[in-house]
């Protein structure tokens, strides 16, 4: 995938453009010029990005240069401590998590991991976890709850990866018995889905009290292209597929999914990783704040009740 | 012809597998043709190669249960289109063409029976209804069900044939995996059973949520159950999948079933699992 999307070109073009005459006139000489384009380019970019597609979106949450899990967890959190391993078969590279302090508490996060380049997406294998890397999550998760720590989560992944071995080691079963363990944990979770929310793999780790999503995020029960596929036997069409869902982070809140939708820089979270960490930071803040006073039965059954009520159908009397 | 499998007036056949009218079928499996009235007579299974055909959820439940003993509940659940979802065909018109093809509201059947004399809560899905897809109305349903199970302290049954999470209710579908396996949770807490029976097929969003969180999951024999689905699966890894890949005697093989029981089987391997479970325990559990 290109680090330019289509989509952009016209606002990257005219960025350029201004860089280009700052450079070769100096910022005094060329002040009204610059006055005049900077001007084009603010609404430019309000008329972009202010009308994002479902698909666009996608885009952006794909996005090559966006901040993974260990970038956020880098800009967010102290003394992070990776922890490796699901204790059975080994270490799965496509999630990462470990100890690490957030404003002073301790906490235990989990993530997705894709790679930023070929080499490391091969390593983490492109984000899409096997059995053990759920198990890990799991493992992760239930240390925090036996010490009484919060447990938060980045979602970041095309889906669990569909393979030889994950099957054979239980895939069904590790993403099962995840979403049952944390329904029960006994602790506060927070999911934020920072990129890809790909479907049960997305899920596996999503099972919280506050799900919340970053604006140019994505969520969905199957990616565009595997809807687009079954649908029309063409994976081409996954842009209409991705509208068709509501995959979304404004979709999914007016369908009562998600807690909230964490602004992004203008462009999207690539464009500014600190910008992009400070606002998950304070929305972070926040709800934690709101889930700390609680006891854990009071937090196993809020956590309930939010996925009781998801569900549109109709009961004739 | 035993009484159960007898069809019963006005009831459709399973929509997968369409027996002729006729004294011959064409197994789905072997592709041979056989006497149907011997398949009938093993409770539709191919007297060839012993393979399960796919039955309707009213045939499964009849074949399962104490004569009679079945009550159906939320009968009345049916679906709505909340993502107004529409590719070739809306979403509406699809749900509409399944419960006429089906006689069915929906993709799952659930209620109370009883099997050997133990009273359990049953739900069994229907393949021939959208693929047996679980959107909003299955995972209301079975939520409905676990629930109903805890208030009168009496064990879980589900069988599933499904696909997974269907695509039309998007998120919503997805969301019920959790539902369903937060509800199994307090189930869990109530220390009260559940049985989970898989049979042909059982994939993707029901395999990664209820389907593998019993406390005894069992498969018919050579039933497709993973994640996964294999034409995936081969399109990923770019090699042909190793031979009975995805089947019950595989994942047997794997660890990831307590046993595979022939259909004729299925019922007295039930009463014996839920007499366990009736059985008084030996101290109070903690």
């Amino acid at each position: 995938m290109p680090d330019e999307l289509e989509f952009e070109k016209p606002i990257l073009e005219l960025e350029n453009r201004i860089a280009e005459i700052r450079a070769a006139e100096g910022e005094a000489a060329s002040r009204d010029a610059i006055g005049k384009l900077e001007e084009r380019l603010r609404r430019l970019q309000q008329k972009v990005y202010g009308s994002l597609t479902a698909w666009q979106r996608a885009q952006l949450a794909r996005h090559p240069k966006r901040p993974h899990a260990l970038d956020l967890f880098r800009l967010l959190l102290t003394d992070f401590v990776e922890l490796h391993g699901d204790r059975v078969f080994g270490d799965d590279m496509a999630i990462v998590g470990g100890l690490a302090g957030f404003e002073g508490e301790p906490v235990v996060v989990v993530g997705h991991q894709k790679g930023r380049d070929t080499r490391e997406n091969i390593a983490r294998n492109f984000g899409m976890p096997h059995p053990e890397g759920y198990r890990k999550a799991l493992r992760l998760m239930q240390l925090a709850e036996k010490f009484g720590k919060p447990v938060i989560t980045f979602i970041d992944t095309p889906g669990a990866y569909p393979g030889l071995g994950a099957e054979e080691r239980g895939q069904a079963e590790a993403i099962a018995r995840n979403l049952r363990e944390m329904a029960g944990l006994r602790t506060p979770i927070i999911s934020v889905v920072t990129g890809e929310g790909g479907s049960g793999g997305a899920l596996a780790i999503g099972v919280a009290n506050r799900v919340l999503m970053l604006e140019h995020a994505i969520y969905s029960v199957i990616s565009p292209e595997g809807c687009a596929a079954i649908l029309w036997g063409d994976a081409s069409k996954a842009p209409e597929a991705a509208r068709l869902m509501r995959t979304t982070a404004p979709d999914l809140q007016r369908l009562g999914i998600i807690d909230g939708v964490v602004p992004e820089p203008v462009g999207g979270a690539h464009r500014n990783w600190e910008e992009a960490a400070g606002n998950l930071r304070t929305a972070l803040r926040e709800h934690l704040r709101q889930l700390r006073p609680r006891s854990p039965g009071e937090l196993v059954q809020d956590r309930y009740e939010k996925f009781r009520r998801i569900g549109v159908f109709d009961e004739p009397a | 012809m035993a009484w159960f499998w007898k069809k019963k007036e006005g009831e459709e056949r399973p929509t997968k597998v369409q027996i002729a009218e006729g004294l011959w079928v064409k197994c789905d499996s072997c592709k041979e043709i056989v006497y149907r009235a011997e398949v009938d007579r093993a409770g539709r299974v191919c007297p060839r190669c012993r393979y399960p055909f796919r039955i309707s959820a009213r045939e499964r439940i009849a074949s399962l249960v104490d004569e009679g003993s079945f009550e159906e509940r939320d009968a009345r659940l049916t679906a709505r289109d909340p993502l107004e979802f529409k590719d070739t065909k809306k979403y509406t018109d699809r749900v509409k063409a399944a419960k006429k093809a089906t006689g069915l509201e929906e993709a799952v059947l659930s209620g109370t029976a009883r099997i050997g004399g133990h009273p359990l809560v049953l739900a069994a899905f229907e393949f021939g209804f959208m693929g047996g897809s679980m959107a909003s109305v299955v995972g209301e349903k079975l939520t409905r069900a676990i629930e109903l199970a805890i208030q009168k302290r009496i064990p879980l049954v589900i069988v599933s044939a499904s696909g997974g999470a269907r695509m039309q209710e998007g998120i919503l579908s997805l969301m019920q995996m959790a539902k369903t396996a937060a509800a199994l949770h307090r189930l869990a807490e109530e220390r009260l059973p559940y049985i989970s029976l898989l049979t042909d097929p059982t994939t993707g969003g029901v395999t990664a949520s209820f389907a593998m969180l019993g406390d005894v999951i069992m498969a018919e024999p050579r039933a497709l159950i993973g994640f996964a689905g294999p034409r995936v699966i081969a399109e990923t890894i770019r090699q042909p999948l190793p031979e009975g890949f995805q089947r019950s005697e595989f994942l047997l093989q794997h660890g990831q079933l307590d046993l595979v029981v022939e259909r004729r089987e299925l019922r007295e391997t039930l009463r014996r699992v839920l007499a366990f479970f009736a059985g008084p325990p030996s101290q109070p559990a903690p």
